[in-house]
């Protein structure tokens, strides 16, 4: 008689926890590196920042004190530490084109205000991508599979400023069922947010669809030529049941892993689509930091999105690790 | 009203290729009857899998049944749609494949998947859960309750694959069909498994049908046979008949292919079947194997023979049947081994060589204190399970991973053990041919350009200097010219394995190691390969050290050879001596579990459990936990030394030899 | 059905190659995408001799006039033909994109072969740096830099695209390049003393290069994407430029008035992207199958 090579093994659990500190620990130190990159490119590359906000015709001393008053003239390496122990204890500095307001009283308002429609896009795009890419993969080679693909994909090449400026002309425009901005009145219901977030939430669904639906279709496809698929069609089981718990449950694991990276371009989209829609979040405010050349509040607006999006990315990670059983268990040597 | 469980009638099958049918099967006909168990033999491309998949009705998309029926338990399983289909699938027929890693669905723990197999005939889920915990204690699996709780890649290969079986078994189905269930297991594993299939099928008497490329293998599962080549069933009859007296030049030639009863390349040289197999779908009027075949004439060209009987049961597809025998046998000169005077210093010497790795916070100790030496011009041959470290310590002697400890010495000089740090003439003197043949060549490079970077590295030859040597390489390894200028997609594995055996000696290097090189390779195609290296050995006195798992591969072609277990040298010896004994109790088990064409000779040992983790070996002798001739605790508590016990025969083991040349050679072998 | 291994004459490849190819003339999408492109690079080219207005300095006595016979597309507030302004819109994004595209090509590719070959500690680095950079959303990071760099020259924001494009691919050359040094031809190729560079470039790239080709297609795509949505934030491409985004920058805040202006630059975009697309995916579904 054979026993099975693994004693009920009490490495089970030490295997899951060392995956997740080892995942934290890179994402800590990502992030680290994050923070040196976005300080590098938002207040070391304009190399002379009292030069850059007050422009070519300012005098050599107005430019010297202006530096000296913001500190902008000491070594890079004490900005970034100074900045970066700031930051650590939640204050990023204030502002340099709204004199003395502090960076976050600007940053939290419209970090709210992005997540709301980045929540409302995300959640009609994570269904429709991967019904659509499981309806692809199912008939995968047939006309609707390549409807699906070709569409998708097509349309997620597509600026959000072209869906977005045909969804305006369209819906709010010519049919007038939606309004054209997306900023409701202050204090308006959830019900009227609503309304006004649709156009610029569809504008961002537009755009994830096709990818969501790829990649959930590239994995529905694997599953159905697995070998195991076909194990589970000869004990005679009828096609749904191989589908749904032989074939879906192994195809949209890494699809979790993968819609969270999606994250990332809906936080890129967020630009082009608050500037299309004039709403006050965080990619406008970005944009007007940019604009206004008020460096701190660039720095903070770029570190806060690249944060939310390594925090996306490890939740999803851990995630998968939990609901995958090679990673859960170890996989065998 | 005995009809039997299977009937193949006048099977073609097509795939559908870039727009054009291909004809993979050709009036395929045959039966199962109750009860028995029916091999199906060939060739990678003959079609086996085919007829396995157009039974269970899974032909792949583009594949189709273009004529023929097949009639399972008397009734048309090509007219199943939809609920009989499943119903068919469900009550009377079982597929068992390869890689059963693969078969198992890898997110759903083991108990579920065997269950499943329950509640499809209607049972409920408590009902089907106890079933699944019967149906593991059926194939043996000691601890079923912890089986059942585990995913897929928590078990070893062999207890994956009895998990199949089981669920394969679970509707007590009218059919099993088995293709190639043991390929990619170790020989011991495969014994296990091949044992396992035969007590249940004389338990449930099951109808069998067995596909496999391994005559060995049929011929101890199988009671009668049938000879599949280009899609065409060529001959059929009972077991031993046809592997006996064979009635079809293909079958001849395949016999004849296959190094076995203990023959050695100074014996003589292999015999190997010409040519190639027809591409997919080609069109052939007369016989199938006509363009390889030595016999045929105009007519065989011409005209398809029919599949007459030569004997009771026994059928053979070719005008030339009566004299199939007499097939010539294709001329090959003689050659001069050199001798090999083990007297002068060795050409390689290994000592105390050691390679721990470093695996998830784990040492794992690949290699322990390896001592051997090669001498000019002789061969030896490598074997072991998997996990044994034979390929470790052809990678570490050759610093692609630097050892741990210890020295390898070329000619009495240390090698570095990176080969960064190695001179020219080092490297040149060492090299390797790969098992695989399509990873070992870039696929972008034409054969000629990777033949002349190699001259050019190894030799220093540039120019028409090289293209010279190039030539002559090439008509050595027997290239040609053609082949030079292609690349290696275009080549068949053989002609592959061939470049890459060429490449290996641009720089006349004393020692080549030899990695699996004909396992990718059909058995036909194995031959050529090993009279190459043979012929090459001959002519340029070089040494190899041949990894195999294929035991009559390794005898053919090594002058020597080491057993290694947890990569610890078990046994040393001259080839014969390792083979006919007394040998270790480790080699002996070996030996036993591979099911040679010739059957019968040696019975089982069974292996207890599997091998260890390297990670955390046994103590004492590693080999104890599943030894079957224990002799108590000095074998937990001290490994024994490697001792010479004969000329030139050292042993790792506390039995003394004469001990155990008695165990061996008089009593019984020790039986479960 | 396990693979066959069939011998593969010389001519059944050289078929094969041919089949491929006739495979894609004959997929219609790719046709499509192609005919496009080819459009738009005609018009490109030829410039202002085949537009039927000065797209630039033109001034009509009608201003804002909406589509007729004489002005297809209508015309802007300045009185420019949109119709002759949409066909010279191509110029400037397809000199840009391709060339971004290009150097980040070919930046990712080394970096990718270098991390995915030598692995070790370069590799732990350059990975993480990589992983931090795309962290931060493409065009949240162009619009950094190109704020930081006070310029906002063709110049830099081809750069820029670049620069932001780079570590996408290499991340993806890295994993093949990774998958390919696993194979024994690369071992081989050590064991007969070849240098580094030598195997990266001589024996690993060739492999690699299908996935850096449809890799590169599909950053063209997105680099027409980029370069469009920066300019039309004020980012990118400036006036007069007549490219496609500086038109729907200008005309957007009259978009209710005269739809037309802003409208049909933006299909051409569209247009462009998605042919481009097209194309991509058809190449790929040709070298897949």
């Amino acid at each position: 008689m054979v026993a099975g090579r693994r004693p009920a093994t009490t490495a089970q659990v030490p295997e899951i926890a060392r995956y997740v500190l080892k995942r934290l620990g890179l994402a800590l130190i990502t992030l680290v590196l994050l923070s040196m990159i976005v300080f590098a490119a938002a207040q070391l590359l304009p190399g002379n920042v009292g030069r850059a906000v007050l422009g070519r015709e300012a005098s050599e001393e107005a430019v010297a004190e202006y530096n000296r008053l913001h500190g902008t003239d000491r070594p890079a390496v004490v900005q970034y530490l100074d900045w970066l122990g700031g930051a650590v204890r939640g204050d990023l500095g204030e502002s340099l084109a709204q004199t003395g307001v502090p960076v976050w009283d600007i940053v939290e308002p419209a970090l709210v205000n992005s997540l709301k429609l980045a929540a409302f896009a995300f959640v009609l795009v994570v269904p429709l991508g991967i019904l659509g890419g499981v309806l692809a993969g199912l008939r995968s080679g047939r006309a609707l599979d390549r409807g699906i693909t070709v569409v998708g994909l097509s349309l997620a090449v597509v600026p959000e400023i072209v869906t977005g400026l045909v969804l305006i002309l369209v819906f709010a425009i010519w049919l007038g069922w939606l309004p054209v901005t997306a900023q409701p009145e202050p204090g308006a219901g959830a019900l009227t947010q609503v309304r006004y977030l649709t156009l610029p939430a569809f504008a961002l669904v537009i755009v994830l669809f096709g990818y969501i639906a790829r990649i959930t279709r590239a994995g529905v496809v694997e599953a159905l030529e697995a070998d195991y698929t076909r194990t589970a069609y000869l004990k005679g089981l009828p096609h749904r049941t191989v589908i749904r718990r032989h074939v879906l449950r192994n195809a949209l694991l890494p699809t979790i892993a993968v819609v969270a990276t999606q994250v990332g371009y809906l936080l890129g989209g967020l630009v082009a689509i608050e500037y299309l829609f004039n709403y006050q979040g965080i990619g406008l405010m970005v944009l007007q930091a940019a604009q206004q050349k008020d460096f701190t509040l660039l720095t903070a607006g770029v570190m806060v999105v690249g944060t939310a999006y390594l925090l996306v990315t490890l939740v999803a990670d851990i995630l998968f690790a939990l609901l995958n059983p090679r990673i859960r268990f170890g996989v065998a040597e | 009203m005995s009809e039997p469980t299977l009937r193949v009638e006048g099977l073609d099958v097509v795939y559908r290729v870039r727009g054009y049918d291909r004809q993979v099967l050709r009036g395929v006909s045959f039966e199962v009857g109750r009860g028995e168990s029916y091999g199906l033999v060939g060739e990678s491309g003959c079609g086996k899998s085919t007829v396995a998949l157009s039974i269970v009705r899974y032909l792949p998309r583009n594949g189709r049944v273009s004529a023929g029926s097949i009639r399972v338990a008397g009734a048309d399983v090509l007219g199943y749609r939809g609920a009989t289909l499943r119903a068919y699938r469900a009550r009377t027929v079982s597929m068992v494949y390869q890689n059963p890693g693969a078969a198992l669905n890898p997110s759903l723990r083991v108990g579920e998947q065997v269950a499943e197999a329950f509640t499809v005939l209607g049972a409920s889920a408590q009902e089907a859960g106890e079933r699944a915990r019967a149906a593991l204690a059926r194939v043996q699996i000691a601890d079923p309750e912890s089986v059942l709780r585990r995913y897929p890649h928590q078990l070893s290969g062999g207890m994956q694959q009895r998990v199949v079986i089981a669920m394969a078994l679970a509707k007590d189905p009218a059919l099993l069909i088995l293709d190639e269930p043991t390929t990619g297991l170790d020989a011991t594993v495969e014994a296990e498994v091949l044992d396992l299939v035969a007590s249940l099928q004389d338990e449930l008497h099951t109808s069998v049908l067995f596909i496999s490329h391994n005559l060995g293998v049929i011929s101890k599962m199988c009671s009668r046979v049938g000879v599949l080549y280009a899609g065409r069933l060529v001959e059929e009859g009972p077991v031993e008949t046809v592997l006996r007296d064979p009635r079809h030049p293909y079958t001849v030639g395949l016999l004849r292919c296959i190094p076995r009863g203990g023959v050695r390349k100074d014996h003589g040289r292999l015999d190997t079947i010409p040519g190639f197999l027809p591409p997919l779908g080609a069109e052939i009027r007369g016989c199938v194997f006509a363009e390889r075949c030595a016999l045929a004439d105009d007519r065989c060209a011409l005209e398809e023979p029919p599949l007459e009987a030569v004997g009771e049961g026994h059928a053979s597809r070719c005008w030339h049947r009566d004299r199939a025998a007499e097939l010539p046998r294709e001329f090959v000169a003689d050659l001069e081994l050199p001798k090999v005077d083990r007297t002068g210093p060795p050409l390689l010497e290994l000592e105390g060589l050691t390679k721990v790795f470093r695996q998830r916070g784990h040492d794992v100790h690949a290699l322990t204190a390896v001592s051997a030496a090669v001498w000019p011009g002789e061969t030896l041959g490598l074997v072991g399970e998997s996990g044994s470290g034979k390929t470790t310590l052809a990678r570490t002697l050759l610093g692609i991973v630097p050892s741990t400890a210890g020295a390898v010495r070329l000619e009495g000089v240390d090698l570095p053990p990176r080969y960064q740090k190695r001179s020219r003439d080092e490297l040149r003197a060492l090299q390797i041919v790969f098992q695989n043949p399509d990873s070992a060549l870039n696929r972008r490079h034409s054969v000629r350009r990777i033949l002349l970077r190699s001259l050019r590295k190894l030799a220093g030859l540039v120019g028409s200097a090289a293209e010279t040597r190039m030539q002559d390489l090439a008509a050595r390894v027997r290239l040609t010219e053609r082949t030079l200028t292609q690349k290696p997609v275009q080549l068949s594995g053989g002609l592959k394995q061939r470049v890459a055996i060429a490449r290996a000696f641009a720089g006349d290097p004393k020692l080549v190691v030899c990695d699996e090189p004909t396992s990718a390779l059909d058995v036909s195609v194995q031959a050529a390969i090993l009279n190459l290296l043979v012929e090459l050995q001959a002519e340029k006195r070089v040494a190899y050290i041949f990894i195999s798992h294929d035991l009559g591969v390794v005898r053919y072609i090594s002058d020597r050879i080491a057993v290694l277990y947890l990569g610890r040298l078990q046994e040393l010896g001259p080839a014969d001596v390792v083979f006919d004994g007394p040998h270790h109790p480790y080699t002996e088990a070996l030996l036993s579990a591979v099911p040679t064409i010739d059957g019968g000779g040696r019975d089982r040992i069974k292996l207890e459990g599997e091998i260890p983790s390297a990670a955390s070996p046994p103590s004492g002798c590693v080999f104890h936990t599943r030894c079957p001739r224990k002799i108590g605790r000095i074998c937990e508590e001290t490994e024994p030394p490697l001792v010479e016990v004969e000329d030139g025969h050292h042993l790792r083991c506390h039995i003394p030899i004469d001990e155990l040349r008695r165990l061996q050679g008089k009593t019984e072998a020790v039986a479960r | 059905m396990t693979s066959v291994p069939v011998p593969e004459r010389r001519s059944e490849a050289a078929i094969a190659r041919r089949e491929r190819a006739r495979a894609l003339v004959r997929t219609p999408s790719f046709v499509l995408g192609a005919s496009i492109i080819v459009f738009w690079l005609a018009c490109a080219l030829l410039g202002d001799r085949i537009t039927p207005f000065d797209p630039l300095y033109d001034q009509t006595p009608e201003i804002s006039a909406s589509p007729s016979a004489e002005h297809w597309f209508g015309t802007d507030r300045l009185g420019r033909d949109v119709f002759s302004r949409v066909l010279a819109g191509s110029r400037d994004i397809l000199v840009i994109a391709p060339l971004a595209t290009l150097l980040a090509t070919m930046l990712g590719a080394g970096l990718g072969l270098v991390t995915g070959y030598f692995r070790g500690i370069a590799d732990d680095t350059i990975s993480r740096l990589i992983d931090a950079v795309l962290a931060i959303p493409l065009i949240v990071l162009a619009v950094t830099v190109v704020a930081a760099l006070g310029s906002r020259s063709t110049w830099a924001v081809t750069v820029v695209i670049a620069l932001v494009f780079a570590p996408i691919i290499a991340r993806t050359v890295r994993a093949a390049v990774l998958g390919e040094a696993q194979l024994d031809y690369v071992e081989a190729a050590r064991l007969r003393g070849e240098r580094a560079p030598y195997v990266m470039v001589a024996e690993i790239l060739p492999n690699v290069m299908p996935p850096i080709l449809v890799e590169a297609t599909i950053r063209l795509g997105y680099a027409i994407f980029a370069v469009a949505t920066l300019t039309f934030i004020g980012f990118g491409l400036q006036p007069p430029s007549p490219d496609w985004a500086v038109q729907i920058a200008d005309n957007y805040p009259y978009l209710a008035d005269s739809w037309w202006t802003v409208l049909f630059p933006a299909l051409a975009i569209a247009s462009l992207v998605v042919a481009v697309n097209l194309v991509s995916d058809s190449v790929q579904q040709v070298l897949e199958r």
